[in-house]
């Protein structure tokens, strides 16, 4: 059942040639066998037996949707009432949310059933998945490997197949980097596409929720049950959502793959390049046309973003004070030691490295050299963006420099660890679509034919995810690097 | 520019973050790291570029002054670390 697609899951859910007990039973046996890969922080088996029995009801009556019965796991930044949303961190090891986010309480009223909370960098501020409070999650494909971060119990979790869809956050590449790093497919909408309302703030301005699945046409329909206008989100836009699985077979020819020179410089892998290369001679014999495009700010995106999303984050997470909720040190001897000590003892290291980096570049004298230049540059890469896109149709190129890296790696050095996501940081300061799509593997250095899968971006303009969902499914639809499961699951 | 020891006392203070002696100079050197690489941003001259401080470059939504939210101080305070009475307990400010 866990090689099944969503569409095939539901098909199978209405012709009664399975219940959504038994489907979720079958996902909640496979998480505790799997349990080594600490891709869920919290396993809600009983719960779930109870949504998926409710499930079969409407089932059997004739009042369900596309998505009843259907399991999911939500990462566990988003607030779900009764249930413990740690966001990875200490400081929320206690907290149980007293409501529900707009995305929970939708995919709930879709009649999902939640298998559990997934892994994920504290506070989302990784891209390794090696800062949670709860340890690091190990990739399928390599268990010494990380999963990519900050959802990388997510895309661990949908990779090993212990569940068909999951719930993300993308601030920098959270969403696409670690769906690269499995091999799945995961899409980040527009900023302002999915309500941020319930979901614990890393950096407002950048934060989106995403989807992650097996497969382009899995994550059209979570999409469309999560998105749209919420009035408890200043943010979001009001905007309809369309029915993205209706719009995934549009055929290519006659369209326009922009390929942008900069993301095929030096820092890319060489065996990623060869396999991004073929994704574009793909597209290019579906008659797309290739054109190749300059971002010329690019490389400045990674300066700026650790500008903008320290600074938000640190004004951020100034709630967490140990007073209204979360960590609380003992016997604070006045005020400010109960928030020195609540904080300090409640924050792991990157989280506190990004408070300190942000309180610095907001600090008194700095901020016209950092916050004023960072959001100019940040102006700058939006235009690179907005002058391509008025002659192409999406843009084409590696999600990542190079495949999963070794636990460990890069934990000593913080810069290094940011440049994991050189691809992918410029699509949320412009606050554009992206999508990443598994398109090849390489061959893990020392581990003889052992593979790692490769993922490539496509990114669109405002709103189009439509498109994006069309151009993967597609690509998928003649291809199967999607239906590549790890060994030994 | 690199930030000395000094430096990380006083945006520790700033952040409400302890940061004990011996750590103090890893995070210089870290902090120190972190923004020369925001420094590459020098490289390019933004002289007249507006800055953008969001993706969506609309005003603030307003909406009516209407009460929206019912009063669940039960249910909020159920979770808080120490209350008293239907208040949040914290060390004594005033002597």
């Amino acid at each position: 059942m866990h090689e099944l697609s969503v569409s095939q899951l539901a098909l199978g859910l209405d012709k009664g040639e399975f219940s959504s007990v038994e489907l979720t039973q079958h996902f909640v046996n496979r998480i505790r066998e799997y349990k080594d890969l600490n891709a869920f922080i919290t396993e809600m088996g009983e719960r779930a037996l109870a949504q998926a029995s409710y499930a079969d009801q409407l089932i059997k009556e004739n009042r369900h949707g596309a998505l009843t019965g259907i399991p999911l796991a939500h990462k566990d930044i988003f607030c779900a009432r009764g249930v413990r949303t740690s966001c990875g961190s200490k400081t929320l090891d206690n907290f149980i949310a007293p409501y529900d986010a707009t995305v929970v309480r939708k995919l709930d009223e879709a009649g999902c059933v939640v298998l559990g909370r997934t892994n994920m960098d504290e506070f989302a501020m990784g891209s390794s998945n090696e800062s949670s409070y709860y340890g690091a999650v190990q990739n399928p494909w390599d268990a010494e490997r990380v999963p990519g971060g900050s959802s990388g119990g997510s895309a661990a979790a949908v990779a090993a197949r212990l569940t068909p869809l999951a719930t993300g956050t993308d601030t920098g590449g959270s969403v696409r980097q670690p769906a690269a790093l499995c091999g799945i497919t995961g899409l980040k909408p527009t900023y302002g596409r999915v309500s941020r309302y319930g979901m614990v703030a890393f950096a407002s301005s950048l934060d989106q929720a995403g989807v992650l699945g097996k497969s382009a046409a899995d994550c059209a329909g979570l999409l469309h049950a999560m998105a749209g206008y919420d009035a408890r989100d200043s943010t979001s836009v009001n905007r309809s959502v369309p029915d993205y699985t209706r719009l995934l077979n549009r055929p290519l020819a006659g369209t326009v793959v922009g390929v942008p020179e900069e993301y095929f410089g030096t820092g890319l892998d060489a065996g990623v390049k060869e396999v991004v290369g073929n994704a574009i001679e793909w597209f290019a014999q579906q008659d797309c046309e290739i054109r190749y495009i300059h971002l010329p700010n690019a490389q400045l995106a990674i300066p700026a973003y650790y500008v903008i999303a320290p600074a938000e984050c640190c004004s951020n997470l100034a709630r967490f004070d140990g007073v209204r909720y979360g960590h609380r040190c003992d016997a604070p001897k006045d005020l400010h030691d109960l928030y020195e000590r609540s904080r300090s003892e409640g924050f792991g290291d990157e989280v506190k490295r990004r408070i300190m980096i942000g309180t610095y570049v907001l600090s008194a004298g700095y901020y016209d050299a950092y916050y004023l230049k960072a959001q100019q540059i940040r102006r700058l890469i939006s235009n690179d963006f907005r002058r391509a896109f008025a002659s192409v149709d999406v843009i084409l190129g590696p999600t990542t420099p190079e495949a999963a890296f070794m636990i460990g790696e890069k934990t000593d050095d913080p810069v290094t660890m940011y440049l994991s996501d050189i691809y992918t940081i410029s699509v949320n300061l412009a606050g554009l679509p992206a999508i990443s799509v598994p398109c090849g593997s390489v061959s893990s250095p020392g581990c003889g034919d052992h593979r790692l899968p490769i993922g490539m971006q496509l990114t669109g303009d405002y709103f189009a995810e439509d498109k994006l969902l069309n151009f993967a499914h597609q690509y998928q639809q003649e291809t199967a690097w999607h239906k590549e499961c790890p060994p030994g699951f | 520019m690199s930030v000395s020891a000094e430096q990380v006392l006083k945006i520790a203070h700033l952040a409400r973050l302890r940061i004990n002696a011996e750590e103090v100079e890893n995070y210089a050197q870290e902090l120190s790291h972190i923004i020369s690489l925001v420094e590459q941003m020098n490289t390019l001259s933004t002289e007249g570029v507006e800055p953008m401080a969001h993706p969506q470059d609309i005003a603030q939504r307003l909406r009516e002054d209407v009460v929206t939210e019912t009063n669940q101080r039960e249910r909020f305070q159920g979770i808080a670390p120490r209350t008293e009475k239907g208040l949040y307990l914290v060390p004594k400010v005033i002597e």
